[in-house]
Formats: C-alpha cells, structure tokens, sequence
C-alpha cells in the first residue's frame, strides 16, 4: 500500500528530524513552503532559516511563520557565514538546481553537517518505465517529464561518486522503497528515496 | 477599491511637546509640535498599535480622506483599512509627519520663538535618529510602550531599522521596506544634485525665502525631476514612454518634445506647489547622513546586534535606488545576528516606487506577514 502524500511527507521529516538534535541551529535550502522547518521548530525547537526562490514558496512560508530567506542558491551562499550552523539541509531540492557541485561545497562551509535526501533514479521502478520506453513518473517523481522542475537526474551510484570525488564524507546512508520500508539489500536498485548525513573529511 | 475597504473621513491631529530634544547635530529646539493622523482603535493590552513611517515626500496623511478634500487620498491607502493587508479591525494604526516636515510637524516654514519669523535656514539639521527620538515622544504620548510593528518604505524603512536600534524593546516588528542600511555615493550624488538646485534658485534667499514671500519653485521642480528618475525603472519608463512623441512630430525646440520631459515637467511642478525647499533639503540630508555601521567601522552586524526585534525586509526587481543587494545586506546583518528575518524578494517592474503600489504578490506577502503579528 502506498503512503498519502501527507504521511509520506511526515516520514521524510521524521527521517530528517532524527537526524538533527534539539534546538540546533539550522538552514535548510530550497524549504518550499517552509513546513519542514515548521516541523522542526516544533518537534524538535530548532532555529534556523530557509531558503526559497520561489515566489509562492516565499509567501507559504511567511504564511508558515517561517523565517525564509528568498535569494537563489545557485548563485552560492555568500552571505551564509562559515560554519554558521549545525545543520543545513537540502530536502529533495539538490535534483532541482544546476550547481551540485558549488551548493555541496557551500553547504559544509556554512554547516557542520549536511542532510541530503533526493529520489533514486536508479529506483527498480524507474528502471521499468525507461525499459518500456517512458521517462519514470512516481510518487517521489511526480513530474511529466514536459514540466518537471529537476534539471540534475542521478542515482545513489552517482550521487556517491560525487561525494568522493569532491571529498565529502558520507557518515550516513538511508534508503526507502515506495512504501517507506527501508532498504538495504542493493539501494541503488530498491531504493526510491536516499538520505545522507554528510561532513568534511577531516 | 471599494468604499468599505477604506477607513473613510479621517483628521489630523496634533501634538505639542514641550521638552526640548537635544538633536544628534548637537542642535537643540526648546520644544516641537507633531502632525498626526491614527486609524483604527488601540487594544486594552496597548499591543496592537503600528507606526507608519513616510519617505522622503510622505506626511502623516496615511490613509482615508479629509471631509473637506475628498479626493486626498493618504499615500498608503490602498495597504491599510478594515480588511486591507494593514488591517484597522486588528491595529491601531499611527501616520506621523516627520519632525522638520512640512505638513504640520514643527519645520522650517514653522514660526521660530526666538525671532517670530519663518525658521527657513536656521531650523536645525534633524536625522532618522532624531526622527525615531520624536516618534518616541509621540509614542508615550498614545499610551504605546511598544510598537507591534513599525513599518516604512525607502527612507520610512530606514526608520523602522533605527527604531528596533535605538529602542529596542519598544518595537516587536520591524517591516524593512525597499530600503538601505546607508546610501551608496550614487545615491549622494543624485541628492547632492537636487540640492543644488534648489540652493543655487535666486529666490532661495539662502533658505530665508518665505521671509521674502518667495518659493524657490525652478529649484525644487528640478530636484524632484531628478528624484523622480531614480523612483523608476528604465524598463517601466520606456514601457509607460518610450520615445512618443507630444505633438507627433520633432520641433526642434526645449519645449515639451518627448512624453517623459512632459511627465517630468508635470510632476516637479505639482511638487513644487506643494513642497518645503528647507524640508527637502533637511530631509536628503537624513538619508545621506543615516548609517548604523558608521559608529562600528562600517561593521553593520556590529550595529544591529542591540536589535531584538523581528524582522521582515522586501525589496523589489527594479528598484535600482536601493536594489535588492542594499536589503541583503541588512539581511545578513541579521543573519550574524540570529535575528528573526523574513526576506521577500519582489518582482515588480515600477522601480524604487513599488513599495508604493498594490501589486498582488507584494500585497499577498504583507497580509500574511502582518496576519502572524500577534496582538
């Protein structure tokens, strides 16, 4: 059975807000209308800021009473101090933005960890409808491929590689199937959403 | 709008206060009086009360109309009424006159006790600091320990900052808005140029102009034509002008070719029927004096780390008298701060003038920003 839109977003929330301790310091990129944020702040008493260039996204969070910032990532995090947070996070927004490389980079600069989650494309279902000749449309890949706002479409294979590449250390991988079980026997193929706690190798 | 939206008839009030007020020049007036206008009705708990702070140009009429004059329409109107983003069945609102103005706050073109003539030139340089101290005054006197929100526009948003520094906790939000920690030296220049018109106008009489019945009219026309340049973007001019013709075809001649040199012409006139040359100058001279960092080496995070209020900052596309990049700043002032901020970044082709206008989203942002101030 597959989860609602809304039990499936509180799972990626608990997810990430397992992985962030009380009343930290956060920033979290790409926030959308802020409820990720919301849900920290109240579970968990975080501070922090999002991100958002999105016009409505910006007006859903200041709805949210959510402290967003509306400036575009992609240009880097240059008002962003260093080391200015505990945690910054990037909740299936990485796939949407054109400069992977500069916004990890710029994420472990501004925080002491990173939280990184974003759908497989390698995912067994995603696999299927390529090998039956249609880009994959799913629950964590709600897009027609004529209107989706990803630009940057990788797997838990690449997204690993990068981090190598770039010196990342990965200190921790989770991964779920479609029904929010979670997966350890070949992720790249049976998992559809990835999650990772990154830092600097030291 | 319709007619139910608007708070209607609306008066001015006025106060007088007595104390003198030591100005930041070092100047003293013995005492000062100030224009006021309030909309809506102050809470039992007193914490529903929003000052609203004018721009270079405002005044205290901030809404509604007079009885009298149905068609002056305050010069933020379409934001504040019953139902409008500024509600007045929630706030109590409170439109002032700047100390120095010239719409009924003591000013130049006031009455000097020492000479029984016209200030003109003698009234004292006042800044956004001193500004913020009167309002103060202003504040005690409507019962108001502490501002829910303080909210400005352009010159009106550098008040506001300087509110959240000076009393920091008299003030639970400060609304930012197309505004600037400090002018660059662009923004100097093109007032030092206003200035100088109007200085250099025969009938200025070095400021003692209404001694001699004279308004130094060419002077002031000419400021607010340069001025009124800067409000607006390249795009939305050649958008609402272009290159149109006024008699459809060249005439080689100074008179009214083009549309914008009728534009401009019309709008300097109207401001100089209606505006004080001594208020003008006094108030380009608060902009160009205003900058929190300047007593912190130009360290703005420095300056704003008394600030305990909340924040929400908007700048818009095409403002390019404060660009978005100046509200940055102040953003991550706050930032280093671990203040409270919301920043909106509003697409809106009308330049620095934006602030003033009705556009939907910029609108939108407002009333949901203004629905989360509790009261």
């Amino acid at each position: 059975m597959n989860f609602t839109a809304k039990e499936r977003e509180r799972f990626d929330f608990a997810v990430i807000a397992n992985w962030i301790p009380p009343a930290e310091r956060v920033l979290d990129l790409g926030c959308g209308d802020g409820r990720l944020l919301r849900y920290l702040r109240e579970t968990k008493g975080v501070t922090g800021y999002g991100v958002e260039i999105d016009p409505q996204s910006v007006l859903n969070c200041i709805r949210n009473d959510v402290d967003v910032i509306q400036i575009d990532i992609e240009r880097g995090l240059s008002g962003f101090e260093n080391q200015s947070f505990n945690h910054v996070i990037i909740s299936q927004a990485l796939q949407a933005m054109h400069a992977t490389e500069r916004i990890l980079g710029e994420m472990l600069r501004v925080a002491e960890e990173a939280v990184v989650s974003f759908p497989n494309f390698a995912y067994r279902a995603n696999r299927a409808a390529i090998a039956q000749g249609h880009m994959p449309v799913s629950e964590n890949l709600p897009y027609q491929w004529y209107e989706t706002p990803n630009v940057r479409f990788f797997t838990i294979a690449d997204f690993e590689a990068l981090c190598g590449k770039l010196d990342i250390k990965i200190r921790e991988r989770l991964a779920f199937d479609e029904n929010g079980q979670e997966v350890n026997d070949d992720p790249n193929l049976n998992g559809s959403l990835a999650f990772y706690r990154l830092g600097q190798k030291t | 709008m319709s007619p139910k939206n608007s708070v209607g008839v609306v008066a001015a009030q006025r106060v007088r206060f007595d104390e003198p007020i030591v100005l930041k020049s070092g100047a003293v007036l013995p005492g000062f009086e100030l224009a006021f206008e309030t909309y809506g009705a102050l809470n039992a708990a007193r914490s529903n009360a929003v000052l609203v702070c004018h721009a270079l140009s405002g005044g205290h009429h901030v809404a509604g109309v007079y009885a009298d004059r149905p068609k002056d329409l305050g010069w933020w109107d379409n934001l504040i009424g019953p139902g409008k983003p500024l509600d007045t069945n929630k706030f109590f609102v409170v439109g002032v006159n700047n100390l120095g103005g010239c719409y009924g706050s003591t000013g130049p073109l006031s009455i000097n006790p020492e000479t029984g003539k016209h200030y003109g030139a003698d009234f004292p340089m006042v800044t956004v600091e001193d500004w913020v101290a009167a309002h103060a005054r202003l504040a005690n006197h409507l019962g108001v320990d502490t501002w829910a929100a303080v909210i400005g526009g352009s010159l009106g948003g550098m008040q506001a900052l300087e509110w959240s520094l000076q009393f920091p906790d008299r003030i639970r939000h400060a609304m930012v808005i197309a505004s600037a920690p400090k002018l660059s030296a662009q923004n100097i220049a093109f007032n030092e140029v206003a200035r100088q018109a109007i200085i250099s106008d025969p009938d200025f009489r070095g400021g003692h102009y209404a001694e001699h019945g004279l308004v130094p009219t060419n002077g002031l026309r000419l400021a607010r034509m340069v001025g009124h340049i800067t409000y607006l973007s390249d795009s939305q001019m050649g958008e609402k002008f272009g290159r149109q013709l006024r008699h459809g075809e060249h005439r080689f001649s100074y008179d009214v070719d083009f549309e914008i040199e009728s534009y401009l012409r019309y709008q300097g006139d109207k401001f100089a029927g209606f505006f004080d040359a001594n208020t003008y100058l006094i108030t380009t001279k608060a902009l160009d004096y205003f900058d929190p960092a300047y007593a912190y080496n130009g360290d703005l995070a420095a300056a704003l780390a008394r600030a305990k209020a909340r924040f929400f900052v908007a700048s818009f596309s095409t403002d390019w008298r404060f660009a978005p990049a100046r509200s940055r700043e102040i953003v991550f002032a706050l930032l280093h701060n671990q203040r409270h901020v919301a920043y909106a970044e509003i697409d809106c082709d009308a330049g620095h003038d934006s602030f003033l206008l009705d556009d939907a989203h910029y609108h939108a942002v407002l009333r949901a920003y203004l629905e989360n101030i509790s009261v």
